[in-house]
């Protein structure tokens, strides 16, 4: 990774506030630094210290207090809501630590979901959507529902999901977080290769083994930026 | 796939989810639109059935008759509508088309030994026309009978079976009083004509025998000796009845009033009553237009009732359904994707009920007449207490209520969807994942 390299992300004395039952909470207080293209970062951090909140507002999940985060060039502190829905849906591929399947629908139409908001479906759309079933793994499965698939294999579908826009940029909130090593290892793997791809991937975890197989780790405590050490 | 398609399938599979849930929220909606066409079904055949009674009459005619006065008003002396008046009638009033008089008594008709008791009709050819009778063999009187008082007659369906039930009426002879009559001609039975109030009771045209009115007057004078056990009663009246055709409809309502006056001059005693059909087919029309008014709001109740199950579901959808609505969002979805989809629930579940709701509209006759002749069979007695309107109405379809409650289901649907549609879209991303 080269300082040359074109930044993928871009966050500039990001905080964010919270009220809460007349309090007010600062979970972010002034966090900054740059994502190159093709990053591979972890964020780690005791609870409290701002990570869930950091990825929420990087995931477009939510805007900043004050601050900037420019995604791709464009400052995402300036979307509306509607903006930011459609960043979601096409740009950034989020991976859940409970995987977040609906169990209502099988695993193809689970992958497929985003497409429907991206307003992307066509006739190719089921197809693609097997073949990222495959290279999670999940051929075999395409039909069954999330209650009959494990973990690890409900995580791979989530992952599935998260790529059928073919996002530059991904984020993963503690993605390993309920699985065993065996899995874990498994998803380690896939991420790993997708970052070999060259997607921009960062990580929430508080697992140290799992940070060890990123580029960089991001520690915060107390909202701000504790260390920020690249392997 | 079009995005509305789309969201129509999404919207029938969470629903196909919950299918106890869906099916009594569609129940609800259901009841609500049979209801409404059931209650105007039954309304419309109320109405039209006392309206259809009320044009038997004709929609044209002025019914003049006479009403007999207490008794010692009348004392020997005759009572009611006379030929005068029927002559100063059709020569004063310009607006009459054609004016009937009429005399009813009651006769003993025999043919040979067979014997029949029955209702004597004098009256002139046009009769025939404004009670809207039939030939079934022969014909009518004719002027030429009414001038020349012949002793002609003709038999109502009934009367002509019963003194004749072997062979051809026509060209037999038939006694009433000492006098025999010819048979020219048979009427064709005809529906009974409903009394309407006023002075017009109900008719049953099947036992008449119809001769001319003038060789009624020289046969049978205007004096009816009535002998009962104790009781001997003379009854003098020249005419039952004039009915009177009016030229045009919208003349009826002017030519009454004149009618009105032209009588009253000869009479000091309250011994006629003028019956307009129009103006109680006015009167009915009104009555009818309230009544479905009435029954339409009833049924508007039940399907705003409808309408708050309808919310009520979504609403509690929207609470179970949180953390979908957040996976939605997280993954994409606008807040408009979020009430589309809702919206699209609610729609779905109104204008499933609707539909169905229409079916069983248009099964209102068949169940209706079904369940009352069910009733008729098990409970005569009660059946029979009941007023002729509820034994015999056939409800109507009213064509514009199918319309009419399709698009209440469908307004019902989205006004009651749209608030639980907004909440789920109000729902923040961040909370709504969090939500177990």
């Amino acid at each position: 990774m080269t300082a040359v390299a074109t930044l993928a992300a871009s966050i500039r004395e990001l905080r964010k506030d919270y009220v809460l039952s007349g309090e007010t909470v600062h979970a972010l207080r002034g966090v900054s630094f740059d994502v190159p293209e093709g990053d591979y970062i972890s964020i780690m951090g005791p609870s409290g210290s701002g990570k869930s909140t950091l990825l929420n507002l990087l995931g477009c999940l939510d805007r900043p207090t004050a601050g900037s985060f420019l995604l791709g060039g464009e400052d995402v502190a300036k979307m509306n809501d509607d903006q930011l829905s459609e960043t979601r849906a096409k740009r950034i591929g989020f991976v859940f630590q409970s995987y977040n399947l609906l169990p209502a629908l099988t695993v193809v139409e689970n992958i497929e979901m985003p497409l429907y908001y991206g307003g992307r479906i066509d006739a190719g759309t089921r197809d693609r959507c097997v073949e990222l079933a495959n290279l999670v793994g999940l051929g075999n499965r395409l039909d069954h529902r999330p209650s009959q698939l494990s973990g690890g294999q409900q995580q791979r579908v989530a992952i599935a999901r998260s790529l059928v826009n073919d996002p530059r940029f991904m984020l993963a909130d503690e993605p390993t977080g309920n699985l065993d090593s065996v899995m874990t290892a498994e998803i380690l793997d896939l991420l790993a290769s997708l970052n070999a791809e060259g997607r921009t991937i960062i990580l929430v975890t508080h697992e140290n083994e799992v940070a060890a197989r990123t580029a960089r780790t991001i520690v915060l405590r107390d909202g701000h930026i504790l260390t920020d050490e690249r392997r | 796939m079009s995005r509305g398609w789309r969201t129509l399938k999404l919207s029938i599979k969470s629903l196909l989810l919950h299918p106890l849930r869906s099916a009594l929220t569609v129940l609800g909606i259901f009841i609500g639109v049979a209801g409404v066409i059931w209650l105007l079904s039954i309304g419309e055949g109320i109405g039209r059935a006392a309206e259809e009674q009320i044009a038997g009459l004709g929609a044209r005619n002025i019914i003049v008759r006479t009403i007999k006065p207490s008794a010692d008003e009348v004392q020997d002396a005759g009572y009611g509508l006379t030929r005068d008046d029927y002559i100063r009638l059709l020569a004063t009033v310009p607006t009459i088309d054609k004016a009937i008089p009429i005399r009813e008594v009651s006769r003993e008709f025999r043919n040979g030994t067979r014997k029949f008791e029955g209702r004597c009709v004098g009256c002139t050819p046009d009769y025939a026309e404004v009670t809207r009778l039939e030939p079934r063999q022969g014909r009518f009187l004719t002027d030429g009978d009414l001038i020349n008082q012949s002793n002609y007659c003709v038999l109502a369906a009934e009367t002509a079976d019963r003194l004749f039930p072997f062979g051809d009426p026509i060209g037999q002879k038939i006694m009433v009083d000492d006098h025999f009559f010819v048979v020219v001609g048979v009427t064709k039975s005809r529906a009974p004509s409903a009394g309407i109030g006023g002075s017009v009771a109900a008719e049953d045209f099947s036992r008449d025998v119809y001769i001319p009115i003038t060789t009624m007057e020289t046969r049978m004078g205007d004096m009816e000796v009535v002998m009962k056990p104790g009781q001997f009663q003379r009854d003098l009246k020249e005419l039952s009845q004039i009915t009177i055709q009016v030229k045009d409809r919208d003349l009826v309502l002017p030519t009454v009033d004149v009618v009105r006056d032209t009588i009253a001059r000869n009479h000091t005693l309250a011994d006629y009553g003028v019956t307009v059909p129009l103006e109680l087919l006015q009167q009915a029309q009104t009555t009818r237009l309230m009544f479905m008014l009435f029954l339409g709001l009833i049924a508007a109740v039940s399907l705003v009732v409808g309408g708050i199950g309808i919310m009520n579901i979504m609403l509690a959808t929207v609470t179970e359904r949180t953390r979908e609505i957040g996976i939605r969002r997280a993954l994409g979805a606008k807040r408009r994707d979020i009430t589309q989809q809702f919206l699209a629930e609610a729609v779905v579940l109104s204008v499933v009920g609707g539909l169905l709701g229409i079916v069983g509209g248009l099964l209102c006759r068949p169940i209706s007449i079904l369940i009352r002749g069910r009733l008729l069979e098990w409970f005569p007695e009660q059946m029979a207490t009941l007023p002729e309107v509820v034994r015999t109405v056939e409800p109507m379809m009213v064509s514009w209520s199918i319309p009419l409650a399709f698009a209440i289901s469908v307004i019902v649907g989205v006004t009651f969807g749209v608030y639980p549609a907004i909440r789920a879209a109000q729902l923040d991303p961040i909370e709504a994942l969090r939500h177990e």
